[in-house]
């Protein structure tokens, strides 16, 4: 029993990693420009792709694959945000939303056209293909890798937010967009940059995600980022630091949900979603300080 | 005049859509039909998306409540269809009720984010209680059976026939909607949508007309439902998936989301164009993407809003 728990706890911490990284894109892009971007889980499902093919075709090794792939979608970000959404920004919010969605329909298909619609194998990673034991079963030691890269990149988010010049002036226009324009952040510029930056903690997550997942499908990025919707929601729309611990949770809440009461599987999920949001809208783990 | 002209075209669709149910191919007529069915979902769902301001990613819920209401009713208890449909509907509203009373608490981000939720919590339950809903497979295989009425019967199992059953509650959905539309309540719900705090110094409880406008979106979202289980035979979960509650969400963009008939012409086009780009590609969501994009960056009147704007340049 004690061993089932340990694993059933490995398990979820490590599918929340990657739940993180893509809730952390979200939830610094909506800090800052306050869309809500549906089409987050296709940069995380485009940057998996791309990992794929440069894995898989161009011989590439693994590392330089998970800097590259990203890469390849911050260009994407880039054009979405400078092109498309920007047209929108003064609309209702539910023209930003559809934009996004219209373009999470758009990639989806682009991926079906370009990669096939049905699933593909993904190659294993040499040096941390293996797995060790732990608490008397076998542990990939892929998973205990991104179990310590996702805290790193939180810490990393952490640095560059509260160290750096970059950092205040992103934390500045989150708190109040008018006034970082009155004393000369260019904001058209900054919101670029952020939206670009948000596409590639997603699309890392992504290109990590290739060895983990075993199987890519175009249903992926639906997946992960209805999830990634529920922790942002759950931590406060715009905080890191509640995207950490609620990606946290709800990657242990959907292991142990899926171990032990399987019928209500999804259902806990979002049942804590929709309490957060009736009874805590600013989130659990946000404190006093939004 | 202008009232005139519209008692014209709707005279005329109607006189249109008897002559499809009665010569048309079959093919033809289930395209028919999904039209009609769509387009009730989604002038429904208008009265919370265009006319009161609320974006509900939820609708899908009601949706599918209609549809198992219809299929368990069939299976369980009496295969009567109109019984089958009223408890559909009913179903469909008791939920909208029981949702919406949590989630016309916010608005904007939050209420789409709150209805998505529930939304998918009635999909969750729809796909994990296998033992009442199937699970995954759905439930398949509703047969149409005659309406009886005592002394005698309706047949309505071939679709030339249950074509004029889908009409007969089509025209009375508009007919409804357009009463709606255009009655105080109605008139009061736009007034929220332009200025929710005015409408409530004058007095109105907002919160409760959105919580009605809420139910009687949902309820015409479980007419839908209800109509399309006994067109197809079988539902799935996915009728209750967040993604379908897009549908009319589009199908009311593209018509034009402050226009009445908006709703009916985007599902025209929807159903239409879906066929013909199916013809050539598999990949029909990219241009369905592509189509969005272009009236969300360009032409937010929608269709019908665009036509009226190019009319109104001649008739003045």
């Amino acid at each position: 029993m004690f061993e089932s728990l340990v694993h059933v706890c490995l398990a979820g911490l490590s599918a929340g990693m990657f739940i993180w990284l893509v809730a952390s894109g979200l939830t610094l892009i909506f800090g800052v420009l306050r869309v809500l971007n549906f089409a987050h889980g296709s940069f995380y499902m485009l940057g998996a792709y791309l990992c794929y093919t440069l894995l898989r075709y161009m011989g590439v090794n693994f590392v330089l694959g998970v800097i590259v792939g990203p890469l390849g979608v911050c260009v994407v970000g880039f054009f979405i945000e400078r092109y498309l959404l920007r047209q929108v920004y003064d609309l209702e919010i539910a023209y930003q939303l559809l934009l996004t969605f219209a373009i999470v329909l758009i990639f989806d298909e682009l991926v079906k056209l370009i990669w096939g619609a049905g699933s593909i194998g993904s190659p294993t990673v040499p040096g941390l293909s293996g797995s060790v034991q732990i608490a008397g079963r076998n542990f990939p030691i892929y998973n205990l890798f991104i179990m310590g890269i996702g805290p790193l990149v939180a810490l990393g988010l952490w640095a560059i937010l509260e160290k750096t010049w970059w950092g205040r002036i992103i934390r500045a226009s989150t708190s109040d967009r008018e006034m970082a324009e009155a004393i000369g952040v260019r904001v058209p510029k900054l919101f670029t940059a952020v939206f670009i930056f948000g596409a590639w903690l997603s699309a890392l997550g992504g290109a990590l995600a290739v060895p983990y997942v075993g199987l890519l499908t175009t249903g992926m990025g639906e997946t992960i980022i209805i999830n990634a919707f529920v922790v942002v929601v759950i931590g406060g729309l715009g905080s890191l630091k509640g995207a950490f611990f609620g990606a946290l949770f709800i990657g242990l809440l959907n292991s142990f949900g899926t171990r032990f009461i399987p019928t209500l599987d999804m259902f806990l999920t979002f049942i804590l979603m929709g309490a957060v949001l009736l009874w805590r809208p600013q989130g659990f783990f946000a404190g006093a300080d939004r | 005049m202008k009232r005139r002209w519209n008692y014209i075209a709707a005279v005329v669709l109607v006189l249109g859509l008897i002559g499809i149910g009665c010569f048309a191919s079959r093919f033809l007529l289930y395209l028919t039909m999904r039209v009609m069915i769509l387009s009730i979902f989604a002038m429904g769902y208008n009265i919370i998306f265009g006319r009161t301001g609320l974006l509900s990613f939820g609708h899908a819920a009601f949706y599918a409540a209609g549809a198992y209401g219809v299929a368990l009713c069939t299976v369980h208890l009496n295969p009567h269809p109109l019984l089958a449909i009223a408890i559909g509907v009913v179903s469909a509203a008791i939920l909208a009720l029981i949702i919406g009373f949590f989630c016309v608490r916010h608005t904007e981000i939050y209420f789409a984010m709150l209805t998505l939720a529930f939304g998918m919590m009635v999909f969750s339950l729809l796909w994990n209680l296998r033992d009442i809903t199937g699970g995954d497979d759905g439930i398949s295989g509703i047969m149409r059976s005659a309406l009886s009425f005592g002394f005698f019967r309706i047949p309505i199992a071939k679709d030339s026939q249950y074509f004029f059953m889908v009409l007969v509650l089509f025209v009375l959905s508009f007919v409804v909607i357009q009463r709606i539309y255009e009655s105080p309540f109605g008139l009061v719900l736009a007034g929220i949508r332009e200025n929710s705090v005015r409408s409530q110094f004058s007095g109105l409880s907002v919160k409760r007309y959105r919580l009605a406008a809420f139910v009687i979106s949902g309820l015409f979202a479980g007419l839908a439902g209800s109509l399309s289980i006994l067109l197809e035979s079988n539902v799935t979960p996915f009728a209750a998936h967040w993604s379908h509650s897009a549908d009319p969400v589009l199908v009311s963009l593209m018509g034009g989301i402050q226009t009445f008939s908006g709703p009916f012409v985007g599902s025209v086009i929807f159903v239409v164009l879906r066929e013909v780009i199916e013809r050539f590609t598999h990949n029909w969501m990219l241009w369905f993407g592509l189509i969005l994009l272009a009236i969300i960056l360009g032409f937010r009147g929608g269709i019908v809003g665009a036509t009226q704007q190019y009319l109104s340049r001649f008739v003045k």
